[in-house]
């Protein structure tokens, strides 16, 4: 299922402000990229230009391809609709719907798109999405409750369970654990590293150890100046770029010699 | 700042000894409050009582008594800052009690002087047929009922949609800020312009002379709309942009977004604001007396016929009274109550639905 993505020159703008520019990359399937980079240089905004949730923010464009499947996905004729529907997303903060219980929102994808399904296909695709998201034991008694209900952490599991609900082909995640506890963190962590063998997985992240932990390829992103467009800097397997990475700002990056 | 020399300013001592106070300090007892206002009722009634006197020239005396004798009291063994708080506490008591007044005062004249004809003689009974005693207001309330509901039937689907559109689509657009502009001066219309609108434009249309129940209900959702409009908006700009990424992330098309998240997110907002404005216009009488005329018998169909409702039976019960002119108005008494109950029951109705329908277990 899972797919490779080819970006060239991408520049992401938002309105006249141009945000990231020329990107060039390669998203490998099967396989987990890790996007790094200090604050403010584009790593979501870049994320979000691969579903087409850039263009939901008013004013907001991109230029250039994302080829997925030989179909370049900011072609006129693809509906951005679909391509979400085969690029999931986990977004930084958990936003469970405040409306829908538990199995609700893990339905959502399908119930929201009216889409026709039998209440036992229906049981077992939300069961094998909360067992896919490591949290089927802790709500499996309690699935008509509200989402809201659960802990921050297993709110952005439950996020990640309706997110692989779609059986997407891709997904791109935001800082998935920048509000979980380190235990939740965990959890997390061993989750991408089973779907990574179903889904393509892109993934940005704060923590050094986590894209090293997780992370087939890590992308480094970096920005020259306030005001300057965010720029990839370069993009290897992960072994080379904590180890030995071919540019002088990568490195410092990395080890914390930064700014 | 008057030391300006560079260095970190410094802390004054008596700053510093103001932190070193300690903790627990002398305080009234918790009766306090209510001991100085008994006093201060006493005293009121024993200044004033000699001379023959007022309920309210009592409550005058007694608040400003309270007020300074809780000034007084409080400054003498708490200190300036305490004695601020409870100042200050009791004139948002006694701010919030002139507040009730009126609204007491309303309610108690229309229940007192509503339930002489509070009989179900008033609830079966039209005024067809009726000289003098005796007859019933049963045929404006339904009048009151047809009428308001199909305004509403004409204003929620038209509210709710521009409002959809001001604040989906519209966004920053020219077209929304007009909308906006012209919703904010709606909102500002005096009912009656709404009702010679109405009737001028059935002039124009239909011919002069006409007078239906579908008139009414127009005149009334030329009110309404801006109020639905208004409530919405605020609504919708309530749902976090969060939930409606949550659903385009998960490949819905932007208009189930609407319907089944942000509409579902504010529906108990939107109805409770809905449920407000026909509480609103229900008592509208200006625009009804110009469009809907009165008539003796109930009539149900809006679309033909003169309509009684309850706001214009009761100015003409009131200002008509007709032999014996008691029996007139004690009717327009009771149609006021009858009206007041119906709108709190609507009130009432709206509480119910924003609980009912409120996202569960949110934190
Ligand atoms: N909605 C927006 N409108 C205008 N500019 C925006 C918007 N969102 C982000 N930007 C700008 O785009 C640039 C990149 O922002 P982005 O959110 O992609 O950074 P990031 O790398 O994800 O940072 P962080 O690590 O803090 O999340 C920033 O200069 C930011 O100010
Ligand atoms: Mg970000």
């Amino acid at each position: 299922m899972s797919k490779l993505i080819d970006v060239s020159d991408l520049n992401i703008f938002y309105g006249d402000f141009l945000a990231v520019e020329d990107v060039n990359m390669t998203i490998e399937p099967r396989a987990v990229t890790a996007l790094i980079g200090p604050s403010g240089c584009g790593k979501s905004t870049f994320l979000r230009s691969l579903n087409r949730m850039h263009e939901v923010i008013p004013g907001a464009r991109v230029e250039g391809k994302v080829v997925m499947d030989g179909q370049d996905l900011y072609d006129k004729d693809v509906d951005p609709v679909s391509v979400r529907q085969h690029i999931g997303m986990v977004f930084q903060r958990p936003n469970p719907f405040p409306t829908m219980s538990i199995y609700e929102n893990v339905a959502a994808g399908v119930r929201l798109n009216a889409k026709r399904m039998k209440k036992s296909d229906l049981d077992d695709l939300v069961e094998s999405s909360l067992r896919g998201a490591n949290l089927w034991n802790e709500v499996k008694d309690r699935l008509d409750k509200p989402g809201m209900g659960l802990s921050g952490g297993q709110q952005q599991r439950l996020c990640i369970a309706r997110a692989i609900a779609i059986r997407p082909s891709v997904l791109l995640m935001d800082e998935p654990c920048s509000a979980l506890d380190p235990i939740s963190t965990l959890a997390v962590e061993d989750l991408i590293g089973e779907l990574k063998n179903e889904y393509t997985i892109v993934i940005v992240t704060h923590n050094m150890q986590q894209a090293a932990r997780v992370s087939d390829q890590t992308g480094f992103f970096n920005l020259a100046g306030v005001g300057k467009p965010g720029k990839l800097v370069e993009i290897d397997s992960t072994s080379t770029i904590f180890s030995n990475p071919s540019q002088k700002a990568t490195e410092d990056y990395i080890s914390g010699r930064f700014g | 700042m008057t030391t300006t020399t560079g260095k970190n300013p410094q802390p004054s001592r008596e700053a510093l000894q103001a932190i070193d106070q300690p903790l627990s300090k002398a305080a009234l007892p918790r009766w306090a409050p209510w001991g100085v206002l008994v006093l201060s009722v006493v005293v009121a009634l024993a200044v004033l009582l000699p001379g023959g006197t007022s309920a309210g020239a009592v409550a005058v005396l007694a608040a400003l008594l309270h007020l300074v004798l809780t000034a007084a009291v409080s400054g003498a063994k708490e200190g300036s800052r305490k004695a601020k708080d409870r100042v200050v506490t009791a004139l948002v008591t006694i701010a919030f009690l002139i507040a009730m007044v009126p609204l007491v005062s309303v309610v108690w004249t229309v229940v007192s002087r509503g339930a002489a004809r509070f009989d179900a003689q008033f609830f079966t009974w039209s005024m067809q047929g009726v000289i003098g005693e005796g007859g019933g207001g049963l045929h404006a309330i339904w009048g009151t009922v047809v009428v308001t509901l199909l305004a509403a039937l004409i204003s929620v689907p038209i509210g709710l949609l521009t409002a959809v559109y001001l604040v989906e689509y519209g966004a920053r657009s020219a077209l929304a800020r007009a909308i906006t502009f012209l919703v904010d001066v709606m909102t500002g219309i005096p009912s009656i312009v709404a009702g010679l609108f109405v009737v001028a434009l059935f002039a124009l249309v239909v011919g002069p002379q006409m007078r239906i129940g579908l008139m009414g209900a127009i005149a009334l959702s030329v009110l309404m709309i801006p109020t639905v409009v208004r409530s919405t908006e605020e609504m919708l700009k309530l749902v976090p942009n969060d939930l409606r990424e949550a659903a385009y992330a998960l490949g819905v098309p932007k208009w189930r977004t609407i319907v089944k998240v942000v509409l579902r997110t504010s529906v108990s907002g939107i109805a409770t604001g809905v449920t407000l404005a026909v509480a609103r216009v229900a008592g509208e009488t200006a625009p009804l007396l110009l469009t809907l005329g009165l008539t003796v018998g109930t009539n149900f169909n809006p679309f033909e016929g003169r309509m009684a409702t309850l706001p214009v039976f009761a100015y003409y019960q009131y200002t008509q009274p007709g032999v014996p002119a008691q029996a007139g108005v004690d009717r327009a008494w009771t149609a006021a109550l009858v009206l007041i109950i119906l709108v709190m029951a609507l009130n009432l109705f709206a509480r119910l639905i924003s609980r009912l329908f409120a996202p569960k277990g949110s934190r």
